[in-house]
């Protein structure tokens, strides 16, 4: 226990010679929950607009007053002739131009029927379809309610009602936070681990070790710990973030999202630890953490793309990624603040990992050099 | 404990069909200097790695400080110190770091760790350089360091791997006049090296070639018997024999 502790002693100075590394592996995750939350949002936010209205009713009035109200949209120009419309587009002043056309209001008025164009600067699509699907609602809004109170009245139309749930603003943010957590404790549990041991493979002060009375086994468990501290303060630091950056709040209980944060941890630390014992170089064991093990979790692992979009091949490696798990698990724990039985499967799937990788570690660690 | 701290018995380690090792016997007594010799790829290293319990034998027998090396490799682990010419220390650790944690692996006290790293210092006249990186320092303080860590926990035997690699023969003999200090305190020393010079230093020397040991006996009787003015005489005319390259 005395020579695990000097061992553990030891690895905080490795890590705390380079603190560079450290600051890094510290703010990585605040820069993650700034890009993602702030940058990368689908959010309609601050868009830019412009109007081009030669109709000039009170109706048409009304609803560009509307448009500019909200957060979502901000009225850069006022238009004078449809000659300007390509303009301001190519010139990416705004992305959206809004034009009503004369007899706009006595149309509304009348026949209880108007068109307004919109026209979007697709080059962005993902922004474009959002930022439409935003002003469409603003401007139906707008004139179902002059609709009601006006004098010719519609036959009544069946509209199509959505509700939200769990995200009820579709933030963003609600989906990111599980997938932030589930890429940074991956890199830092299996990447930086599995490189730390490796290393001392390829400079050979592991056979030094190996000819000394520490315990082969009790080295690379000694190597994990400087990195689940780390880990703690990382999860620590994104859910603060989250909760009180990003307002997203912990729905559920939040000894079950610790709970099973903390068994994903172990389990990346034991992927960490089995990627030690088959590669000897650091490239090779950030090869494959990298390629093998992060690229996936990015990818597969539902962060970015639901995993329920993919082709079925896809879906069925996405099985095997641990981060998957978790990110599911931690999603129900997290924003849809179920009840932990509903996430026993993630977790009994995370267990099952955990116990595969560690028993793969012992069997394959060699505790002779040959 | 026996006086032959160090025992093999036909030890051989065979890879696949290349026998590194070929059935070795020698003996070594407690507080000898023991030089390994051998030319490159000859089976020195394998040889001491099997002794260290890092290699387990194909065939054959050694004890190491009363300890069989393959059956009781941790008792034998926790009774020598080992030194290889390159990686003995942790270059991005600070000298009093690396000391705390050798001193710690091999279960000496916080106290004892104390007295032992300013006695050692001392010795190496190195107090100034405690809370120096060990990548900043001198190849040949290094290695006078790295032995004095292998002996921290004063073991009943120090392996060394061609420990003075590289250095100027000044630095070599005060490295030498640390392995003497060694010996005297009771400590056998089992050295494998490519320096002539230091073969004469030993009390008894083997010289290996193609995994077999050719000659074994105390460097005066060597020199007569193959009618040498020095160790390298006696070296290069047993070395020539042998059949395998690097």
């Amino acid at each position: 226990m005395k020579q695990f502790g000097a061992f553990v002693k030891k690895e905080f100075f490795h890590i705390l010679r380079d603190p560079r590394t450290v600051m890094l592996l510290l703010i990585m995750p605040v820069i993650q929950i700034i890009l993602f939350g702030f940058a990368l949002t689908n959010e309609v936010k601050n868009v830019n607009i412009a109007v081009f209205n030669s109709d000039l009713s009170i109706e048409s009035r009304i609803i560009t007053e509307r448009l500019s109200a909200g957060e979502s949209f901000q009225i850069k120009k006022y238009l004078h002739s449809h000659t300007e419309i390509p303009e301001v587009i190519e010139k990416g002043e705004v992305k959206l131009v809004i034009v009503f056309n004369k007899g706009f209001g006595s149309d509304l008025r009348h026949t209880g029927k108007a068109s307004v164009n919109v026209i979007a600067d697709a080059s962005e699509p993902n922004l474009a379809q959002s930022a439409l699907m935003y002003a469409t609602n603003i401007i139906r809004a707008s004139s179902q309610e002059f609709l009601k109170g006006g004098e010719v009245s519609s036959a009544p139309r069946v509209e199509p009602s959505l509700r939200l749930l769990y995200n009820p603003q579709l933030k963003s943010a609600y989906n990111f936070v599980p997938g932030v957590m589930g890429m940074i404790l991956m890199l830092i549990c299996a990447m930086m681990t599995s490189i730390s041991i490796v290393r001392e493979k390829e400079t050979g002060t592991m056979e030094l070790l190996l000819a000394s009375p520490v315990k082969p086994f009790g080295i690379i468990i000694a190597k994990t710990i400087p990195y689940f501290v780390i880990s703690v303060i990382n999860i620590a630091t994104i859910l603060v973030l989250s909760i009180y950056l990003l307002n997203v709040p912990i729905s559920g209980s939040l000894f079950w999202l610790l709970f099973i944060s903390f068994l994903f941890v172990l389990v990346s630390l034991s992927v960490g630890m089995l990627i030690s014992t088959l590669v000897d170089s650091q490239v090779a064991a950030m090869l494959i953490s990298g390629m093998v093990f992060m690229m996936p979790v990015i990818l597969l692992s539902g962060m970015i793309y639901p995993v329920e979009n993919m082709p079925k091949i896809l879906q069925v490696i996405a099985q095997i990624i641990p981060a998957k798990w978790f990110i599911a698990g931690a999603r129900k724990l997290m924003i849809q603040g179920v009840d932990v039985v509903y996430a026993l499967r993630e977790i009994a799937v995370l267990t099952f990992m955990l116990i595969l990788f560690f028993g793969l570690t012992i069997k394959n660690f060699k505790y002779r050099l040959d | 404990m026996a006086a032959e701290i160090i025992i093999a018995e036909n030890l051989t380690k065979r890879f696949g069909t290349f026998t590194a090792v070929d059935n070795i016997n020698f003996e070594v007594s407690k507080g000898e200097i023991f030089g390994f010799l051998g030319a490159n790829g000859a089976g020195k290293t394998t040889a001491m790695r099997m002794l260290c319990g890092l290699l387990k034998p194909t065939s054959g027998r050694g004890a190491v400080a009363g300890f069989d090396i393959s059956r009781e490799s941790e008792r034998v682990k926790a009774n020598i110190g080992y030194m290889s010419q390159k990686f003995s220390l942790y270059e991005d650790l600070k000298v009093w770091e690396n000391i705390r944690f050798f001193g710690g692996i091999y279960g000496l006290k916080p106290d004892e760790i104390l007295s032992r790293s300013e006695r050692l210092l001392n010795v190496l006249s190195m107090q100034e350089y405690a809370g120096s990186l060990v990548a900043s320092l001198p190849l040949g303080w290094k290695q006078k360091l790295a032995f004095s860590l292998a002996i921290i926990h004063e073991p009943a035997v120090v392996f060394l791997d061609e420990p003075t690699g590289g250095v100027d023969p000044i630095t070599r003999r005060e490295f030498w006049e640390l392995i003497y200090d060694a010996s005297d305190r009771g400590i056998t020393v089992f050295v494998t090296t490519h320096y002539m010079d230091e073969a004469e230093y030993c009390n008894r020397v083997s010289i290996m070639v193609d995994g077999r040991i050719d000659a074994l006996d105390t460097p005066e009787n060597l020199k007569a018997r193959f009618g040498a003015q020095s160790m390298n005489e006696v070296f290069t005319m047993l070395a020539r024999k042998a059949k395998r390259a690097d």
